[in-house]
């Protein structure tokens, strides 16, 4: 395996900045590690054919003296819930096949602006919908660390990308845990920024109250650094924020020496201490806070009785909206047409592209967010879910009163194996019961890997949670943890992968 | 189509009160869309005025148009409603082509402004006061064209084409509430709300409001109830009333036809009924029913509206006079009598006579022009007068017939030049060679001739028989093919007449 893939983002621009290694040969490295693992890990739905050229331009740019961004050069993978212009945008599913965009997601334009180079498009379950890339029409992406297992959902493909070293970077989406649970079953860090902190323009919308982009990388300070490129406000998203954003990736570095550790306050929930977690989950996830605490970081333990009602709320408000947001894909404008024998109406051939182009899943969702509200049921569903949402937050206020962050284990389990949940959707769902709060609140979460359970061998994440508009401490208190972890350990847990492709 | 059955409009409004409603949606003139950066323009080729937006590519978002939220406000204070100090879009969910995202952005249960009302002044002076019920903001559409089909309608069509341009234009909607108490009165006060409405809208300078061009579109609601009943009779909503002639029309066959079948013993169905403007009537749209289902909720992509109270302040600072303040301060401005000021207010011209005597035409040849000629024109064609002819026209016009170029004879012809598509009044004259004659010498030619053919004529106006000269003068018109000035040839004659004595 050669050294440019082992970098972190942070290593390699580095070195590209100083011109030890350019970006051709950044991208080319990367490129042929995919060309390697990528028959056996599925992480990608289509590798550029072009990330040569764009880097041979970030080249040429630099060697004619031109200040550029600080990750100029460094290759990313990003999901395919993102539209681009120069490679399709299918969000995973059939009836997007091929599609190309007339347009650039924000985030894709400013990683593109900063010298990022698109090296691919990753694989996601079908409109983000699921927690293990199994519901991707394009077959499943498989967990590096063990190719039977999943490796989570719906932004599989951008963590196995980076787990596997086929990026350094990679952009992804959490509706409801789809960047965070990823992380935890493959080792790597996953930030969902605070709802609004990140452009959702061009982000193929599942839930647009819940949706936020965010980085999947193998650090605290790569995702930091990513999050500065492409967060901040855009006049395109009315939910994006005006606010002025300090320097995340100055926040991992901060982190780093330590320091943040002393007098902070961090929240166990009480409600999430029972049964549920496996064993391994569970013990990891102690001995994490246990390092926290012989910091100096103190333990409070609060309580967030509304949480236990949060999945439920999210499978109504989630569906509700999404059963609105696919409507579009209609066959009209754009994307698969499926002409009825002898021609049909308008209506017949809207119906015959959506149930041959939506998988099992997305229709289930469609079904039941129609349902939710349809005259007659809206109170008692949309309507209650969104009063839930209002006690989470109100959860969320109270907690923040006591403490400045809240730590949860980043999912329930390991990696499951492939198939293991296919047939039972609520067992599915169960896999977001920690992260989904954060995104029906509209709050920070971060997850970072901090072991391998004993029992299978298998990485464990803690989840991080702060105030809105707090990201910035998540990225200390990540950096904090991961430095500690690592240095008791005296190397990164990515670097205990499988190698794969046999070299 | 089968013809409906009308019952006789006195013997209906014996029997039965009508009670109306109007939904008017008009068409804001911003720069943009409601929620893009697409232009906002009329007339372009088909899907040009397009963005992701408006097409509802994957991926995007809508951005609320402050320039529209600006007209909105504007509106509804000038419609004397309330302004909400926040208030939401929701999404309206249905399937149809015309409709990117297959969701209308609309405001549902929280408008932009609510509870107003509207003074609409009738012909006979009557103040009716029109009770508004809310004023919301959404996006307009886009439009279908049916091909292959006999009637252009979506039945029987081959395929049908789909123009994005429309889609997403700022409509603002303007919903009343019942109104009680019309009477035989009911379609009028239905022509004089629209009208009133568009004078509004004109005077805010936030519409086009040609109602032809589908910038004011109005549905009408009317049900009857049998005198004596509390309960609201089942009402129709007739769309697709495209001109103020035809909101009259529609309401009163709508009238006729309900009554028709209540005193038979029959049902009205709820549906939405399209007015024809060929015809005359009505016909069956889709059934509606207060049961179909829109799956409305709040826009997740948008966030609330929250004017400011200074910047309701400083639009409510800004608002034009109300039209009927507007309607005494012209009248008395342009000296017009009760019965002509009548006549212009219900051939709804205010505007087009503003616009001409602005132009630089008197008030009274604007009026003449306008409630005359250009109205006999536009009923004989059933549309609209301001549809056929720009106010800087007619003011062209009345300028040529001042400066004696034109008679009044000569004026209507040049008019229809100008209607026809022929240019403006002056190229029409040099087109067509229309100008008064003012050469002497060709009448006096003339005019001796016909003194000569008609000794008895002559003879008479010898005698003193003045009238007599009439005779001369319409044998001189005739051969001057109308282009003379005919008090110049009345005196030229006399002064021959008297020559030829000598």
């Amino acid at each position: 395996m050669s050294d440019i893939i082992r970098m972190t983002a942070a290593e390699l621009a580095e070195k590209l900045s100083s011109r030890e290694i350019s970006a051709v040969e950044a991208t080319r490295a990367h490129l042929d590690r995919i060309a390697a693992v990528d028959g056996d890990v599925h992480a990608f739905l289509h590798v550029s054919d072009h990330a040569i050229q764009q880097a041979e331009r970030i080249d040429e740019r630099r060697a004619a003296g031109e200040q550029l961004g600080e990750l100029a050069g460094v290759p990313l993978a990003v999901k395919d819930v993102l539209v681009t212009t120069d490679m399709p945008s299918t969000s995973g599913s059939k009836i997007l096949e091929g599609y190309m965009s007339p347009y650039d997601a924000t985030v894709v334009k400013r990683a593109r602006e900063a010298g990022l180079v698109p090296l691919g498009k990753t694989n996601m379950d079908e409109f983000a919908m699921g927690s293990s890339t199994e519901h991707s029409a394009y077959g499943p992406t498989k967990n590096p660390w063990d190719l039977t297992r999943i490796p989570g959902g719906s932004g599989g493909g951008s963590a196995a990308a980076v787990a596997a070293f086929e990026a350094p970077l990679a952009l992804g989406s959490d509706t409801g845990g789809s960047i965070r649970q990823p992380a935890h079953v493959t080792g790597t860090v996953g930030m969902k920024p605070t709802y609004g902190g990140v452009s959702r323009y061009g982000a193929i919308a599942l839930a647009s109250s819940l949706d936020q982009v965010g980085p999947v990388t193998r650090t605290v300070l790569d995702a930091g650094l990513l999050h500065d490129v492409i967060g901040g406000h855009d006049p395109r998203d009315s939910t994006s924020l005006r606010d002025e954003w300090p320097s995340m990736a100055a926040a991992a570095r901060e982190g780093a020496t330590g320091q943040v550790l002393r007098g902070l306050k961090v929240g166990l929930v009480r409600e999430f201490q029972g049964d549920g977690f496996q064993a391994g989950v569970k013990s990891r996830f102690d001995e994490a806070v246990q390092q926290l605490e012989a910091q100096g970081a103190e333990v409070i333990e609060i309580s967030a009785p509304n949480f236990e009602y949060a999945v439920s709320a999210y499978y109504l408000i989630l569906p509700a909206e999404a059963s609105s947001n696919l409507a579009k894909f209609d066959s009209v404008r754009f994307g698969m047409r499926v002409q009825p024998e002898g021609g049909g109406t308008v209506e017949q051939v809207m119906s015959a592209t959506r149930e041959a182009g939506f998988g099992p899943e997305v229709k289930r969702r469609i079904i039941l967010g129609t349902y939710a509200l349809s005259a007659g049921y809206y109170d008692a569903y949309y309507g209650s879910a969104q009063k839930v949402r209002t006690l989470i937050q109100r959860d969320f206020n109270a907690a923040f009163e006591q403490v400045d962050v809240i730590a949860t284990p980043s999912a329930p389990t390991t990696a499951f194996k492939l198939g293991e949940k296919l047939g039972d959707p609520l067992a599915m769902y169960l896999n977001d019961l920690t992260t989904i709060p954060a995104n029906l609140a509209g709050v920070p979460g971060i997850s970072v890997p901090i072991g391998l359970a004993p029992e299978d061998g298998l990485p464990v994440g803690i989840q991080f949670m702060a105030p809105a508009r707090e990201d910035a401490r998540l990225y200390r208190v990540g950096a904090a943890l991961e430095t500690l972890l690592d240095d008791a350990r005296g190397h990164t847990l990515i670097s205990e992968a499988p190698a794969l492709g046999g070299k | 189509m089968a013809k409906d059955r009308l019952l006789d409009f006195d013997e209906a409004l014996e029997l039965f009160e009508p009670v109306l409603g109007f939904e008017v949606h008009v068409e804001l003139s911003t720069k943009t869309k409601m929620f893009s950066d697409a232009p906002n323009e009329f007339g372009s080729l088909p899907n040009t005025n397009v963005s992701p937006v408006c097409l509802g590519l994957p991926g995007s978002l809508p951005v609320v148009n402050g320039q529209a939220v600006r007209y909105s406000i504007s509106l509804g204070l000038a419609l004397g409603c309330e302004i909400a100090p926040s208030s939401r879009f929701a999404r309206k969910n249905y399937f149809y082509p015309d409709l990117a995202k297959n969701y209308q952005i609309s405001q549902f249960d929280e408008p932009i402004a609510f509870e107003g009302s509207v003074d609409v002044e009738l012909s006979d002076g009557t103040i009716v006061t029109v009770p508004i019920e809310r004023a919301h903001m959404e996006e307009d559409a886009g439009k279908l064209t049916h091909v292959g089909g006999s009637t252009g309608r979506i039945q029987g069509a081959e395929y049908s084409l789909v123009d994005y341009n429309r889609a997403g234009v700022p409509l603002v909607e303007i919903v009343t509430k019942p109104i009680y108490g019309a009477e035989h009165r009911a379609p009028e006060i239905a022509k004089a709300y629209v009208a009133t409405i568009r004078d509004i809208v004109v005077s805010l300078g936030i519409s086009e409001a040609k109602m032809e061009r589908g910038n004011l579109r109005c549905d009408a609601n009317v049900s009857l109830r049998p005198r004596g009943q509390e309960k609201l009779g089942t009402r129709t909503e007739t769309k697709n009333v495209n001109s103020l002639r035809s909101v009259e029309r529609a309401v009163r066959y709508e009238i006729q036809r309900q009554a028709a079948i209540l005193k038979g013993g029959g049902t009205i169905t709820q549906e939405t009924r399209h007015w024809h403007e060929d015809t005359g009537a009505t016909s069956a749209g889709r059934p509606k029913s207060d049961a179909d289902d829109y799956r409305y909720f709040p826009e997740p992509d948008l966030l609330p509206v929250e004017p400011s109270l200074e910047l309701i302040e400083e639009l409510r600072a800004a608002l034009p006079e109300p039209p009927a303040a507007r309607r005494r301060r012209l009248k008395a401005e342009w000296g017009f009598t009760d019965l002509e000021f009548q006549d212009v207010v219900n051939g709804g011209l205010l505007t087009e006579i503003t616009e001409t005597v602005t132009a630089g035409a008197t008030p009274q040849a604007a009026r003449k022009w306008w409630t005359g000629e250009i109205s006999r024109l536009a009923n004989a064609q059933g549309v609209e007068a301001s549809s056929l002819v720009e106010p800087a026209q007619v003011a062209a016009l009345t300028r040529l017939v001042d400066d004696g170029t034109l008679t009044d004879k000569l004026a209507r012809q040049v008019l229809e030049g100008v209607i026809a598509g022929e240019g403006t009044p002056q190229e029409v004259v040099d087109k067509r060679g229309l100008a008064v004659v003012s050469d002497d010498g060709a009448l006096i030619a003339a005019i001796d001739e016909a003194l000569l053919s008609q000794p008895d004529v002559l003879a008479k106006i010898k005698d003193g028989k003045v009238q007599a000269a009439g005779a001369v003068i319409g044998a001189v018109m005739k051969a001057m093919k109308g282009q003379a000035d005919a008090a110049r040839v009345r005196e030229l004659v006399l002064e021959r007449a008297a020559a030829v004595e000598e």
